[in-house]
């Protein structure tokens, strides 16, 4: 994945000239935030199961190479296929090739922001085969040629009416901004596609090393459908989504849906196991299993594997004052909020370096995280890393230098503080700087700066002590 | 010694069976709720050994451009028994580099810090949350492989407390005697609220200031956009947030707006300012040393 041709400030200064779209934005992330909140509240134990829940993913991540043979093993004798997968080209690949071997024409997929991040829908469609996205925000998301904008609420920058127009505009349904209109027509739209997909894929939101089970969480159902009706379910997974065992799984299911959108569980968990047996009415006659690298090995054992031991709940993103602010495509990748700003530069390279500084480090992300993912402190590492490697702009390492100089010695540090009052003598007006030069400009465009005291805190207490 | 031994337990005993927390309570009201029996406990100690000599960290912007804040704290802590010491070779606490992930300036200047207040006595008094986590939770890690400052940075670090952390914790003290006529509004700056737990603390305090008419602000939570060079780098953004923390200030039908951090506090004043609001914008130490 690459940045886009606009840079992060564009996109940013785009967003803010988007009122509409930022106030669903906002609206849309609170109403979640309220709603985890208020589910926490009433659930017992929380911290001790979200204390839990972390234990899970770091034992697991401690000893993944164990985890993955004995998950991979398991699949395989339940007669499921595994691949495993190095990076977006070798997965892309591999399913390209069953779909190609197979005569594969139609795919229905489930939501999933993997399959996102190595645009494996864009690589089936460039072999001629028809892919529809099952889920109804992807839908309209596909529909509309635009990209997700929250890991679990596709459409969050969308209002109804909006949606309403694209129905109208895609389907040829007279305009409606009913909810349950809405759904009646993607119902009725998707009920053939289920039925007629060769193929279904979906992501997998955990995989039980014990069983070799997927499990599979939606609230509408696709998931079920897409990997029980067609001949042939792919399930493309991170190799970090493992839990050891299936009592593992329980706590990480409460907590789950809970942290992403308030309910106390999901309406559909699925746990699946292999491909249909012998006398079984249902589930499809091959399963593959796509565990998919893509950067996250290199990680592994760093200062910053902690990012892996996410379960994209989303709830960092809707706890982010940023994110409330700029929502989710101004950061330009797949991941955005919190989590994405740690995890694009590290999966997707240097060129997503500034997405890490865009944050206020005010802490919200890591009071709702549900495994409580120190996210200001990677971000603060991720800052530090680049600022070493000498990547951060010239006035900000010459700023640092002179800030660092003076700082360590009072004396200068005296005088730079005399300088700032001549500088506020001469110049500021009425106690305040309207306008500013230089890389302060920013702030001045928005807010006055005020003017240094005329007798700092020093002085004032030379002077009484003197006196 | 033995009674006064019994005395805690007994004052424990009552605490405990008088503030259970309740069976639904967020982790942040457990937290209050168990330290509330702490207090009880800690406060007999305090009583008998009141501190008497503290160190006052202004922290560079109080002592560059709100003074007022320094002179309100020290003068507070004088009428409570505590004298208070300036030790004048102190700077800044290397935030603005260490959160810019300049690491190196951020510990030659935590050293310098650590320097200044090694050899004196009692604790260290700070008027900011960001600026005490910083001491407390932030050099001992950025610090750690130092030979000889990691165990210097432990030490300050525990004996450093943000203003009102002192006020209530420490001394023990939950009504000073202030005044202050005005409608406020109270905003929880990110860092004390979430990494120190500044949330009983200074609504104690305001809560038993006379005449002060207290309203809630909408989403207080949510940080109003400073972050330090955040506000530069990403101004944009930083003004988007400081919008909407305002739009929320001028809803809540204050008058005043209370902080604990002069970062936001110029933040916010700048901001308002620029709207051209009326609104003030004070820190909580200003308005615990209104007496009149
Ligand atoms: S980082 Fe934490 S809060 Fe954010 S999506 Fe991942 S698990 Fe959820």
């Amino acid at each position: 994945m690459t940045a886009t041709e606009l840079s992060f400030y564009d996109r940013i200064s785009d967003a803010l000239a988007n009122p509409e779209g930022q106030l669903a934005i906002a609206a849309g992330a609170r109403a979640k935030h309220m709603n985890r909140a208020s589910a926490m509240a009433e659930f017992p134990n929380m911290e001790i199961t979200r204390e839990r829940a972390r234990h899970i993913r770091a034992r697991t991540l401690s000893q993944l190479d164990y985890f993955l043979a004995q998950f991979a093993d398991n699949v395989e004798s339940l007669g499921g296929h595994v691949f495993w997968a190095k990076d977006a080209k070798e997965c892309n690949r591999y399913i390209n090739e069953i779909a190609r071997a197979q005569d594969v024409q139609l795919v229905a997929k489930a939501k999933s922001m993997l399959t996102e991040e190595i645009s494996l829908n864009e690589s089936l469609q460039a072999s001629g085969i028809n892919v529809v996205e099952t889920d109804l925000g992807e839908f309209i998301v596909q529909l509309s040629g635009d990209k997700p904008s929250h890991i679990i609420a596709p459409i969050l920058h969308m209002t109804r009416q909006q949606v309403g127009n694209v129905f109208k505009e895609k389907l040829n349904v007279p305009f409606s901004d009913d909810p349950a209109t809405l759904n009646a027509v993607v119902r009725a739209h998707m009920r053939e596609i289920f039925l007629k997909a060769d193929m279904g894929i979906s992501g997998v939101n955990f995989g039980v090393a014990e069983s070799g089970a997927l499990c599979l969480v939606t609230n509408e159902g696709n998931g079920r459908l897409i990997s029980t009706t067609p001949r042939i379910h792919v399930a493309v997974m991170g190799m970090e989504r493992l839990v050891p065992t299936l009592v593992d799984l329980s706590t990480m299911l409460q907590l789950l849906a809970r942290s992403a959108t308030g309910q106390k569980l999901s309406v559909y968990s699925n746990v699946l196991c292999g491909p249909r047996r012998e006398n079984e009415s249902d589930g499809p006659e091959e399963l593959h299993i796509v565990i998919l690298d893509n950067g996250r090995s290199q990680i592994l054992g760093t200062s910053l594997a902690e990012i892996l031991y996410c379960i994209r709940c989303g709830a960092c993103l809707n706890a982010c004052p940023v994110f409330h602010s700029i929502g989710g495509h101004a950061y330009g990748s797949v991941y955005s909020g919190p989590v994405g700003s740690v995890l694009s530069p590290l999966l997707f390279g240097d060129s997503w370096n500034l997405l890490p500084h865009a944050s206020t480090l005010c802490g919200a992300c890591k009071e709702v995280c549900p495994v409580d993912i120190d996210l200001p402190g990677l971000l603060l590492k991720l800052r530090a890393k680049e600022s070493e490697k000498g990547e951060s702009p010239l006035w900000m390492r010459l700023g640092q230098w002179i800030y660092a100089v003076t700082t360590c010695n009072p004396i200068l540090f005296g005088l730079a503080l005399r300088t700032g009052q001549l500088i506020s003598r001469i110049l500021a007006n009425e106690g305040w700087f309207t306008k500013l030069p230089g890389p302060l400009q920013g702030w001045s465009a928005q807010r006055d700066f005020p003017a240094l005291a005329q007798s700092s805190f020093r002085q004032m207490w030379d002077k009484s002590s003197k006196g | 010694m033995e009674t006064r031994i019994a005395n805690i337990a007994f004052v424990a005993f009552v605490a405990f069976v008088t503030h259970p927390a309740p069976v639904n309570a967020s982790p942040r009201q457990k937290w209050t709720e168990n330290s509330i029996i702490f207090q009880s406990i800690m406060n007999i100690k305090m009583t008998k050994t009141t501190q008497s000599t503290a160190q006052l960290l202004v922290t560079c912007m109080v002592d560059a451009i709100y003074p007022q804040v320094g002179t309100a704290v020290k003068s507070i802590l004088n009428k409570n028994g505590c004298e208070m010491k300036f030790p004048p070779q102190q700077t800044c606490c290397a935030q603005p580099a260490f959160n810019a992930g300049f690491l190196k300036q951020a510990r030659a200047i935590a050293r310098h810090t650590i320097d200044v207040f090694t050899n004196t006595a009692g604790p260290v008094v700070v008027p900011s949350g960001s600026c005490t986590d910083m001491i407390v939770h932030h050099y001992p890690e950025l610090l750690k492989s130092d030979p000889v400052y990691s165990l210097k940075a432990k030490k300050l670090s525990e004996r450093t407390f943000e203003f009102t952390q002192f006020l209530v914790d420490k001394l023990g003290l939950t009504n000073i005697g202030a005044n202050y006529n005005g409608r406020a509004t109270y905003h929880p700056c990110c860092h004390g609220l979430r990494n120190l737990n500044l949330v009983r603390q200074p609504s104690t305090l305001l809560d038993n200031v006379k005449d002060l008419e207290q309203v809630a602000l909408p989403c207080a939570e949510d940080c109003c956009g400073f972050g330090g060079l955040f506000s530069l780098r990403m101004s944009e953004i930083s003004g988007a947030m400081l919008d909407k923390k305002l739009n929320h200030v001028e809803e809540s039908g204050a008058n005043v707006l209370i902080a604990g951090d002069v970062g936001c506090i110029m933040h916010m004043k700048g901001g308002l300012r620029r709207r051209g609001s009326n609104i003030q914008v004070k820190h909580i130490a200003e308005i615990l040393n209104d007496c009149h």
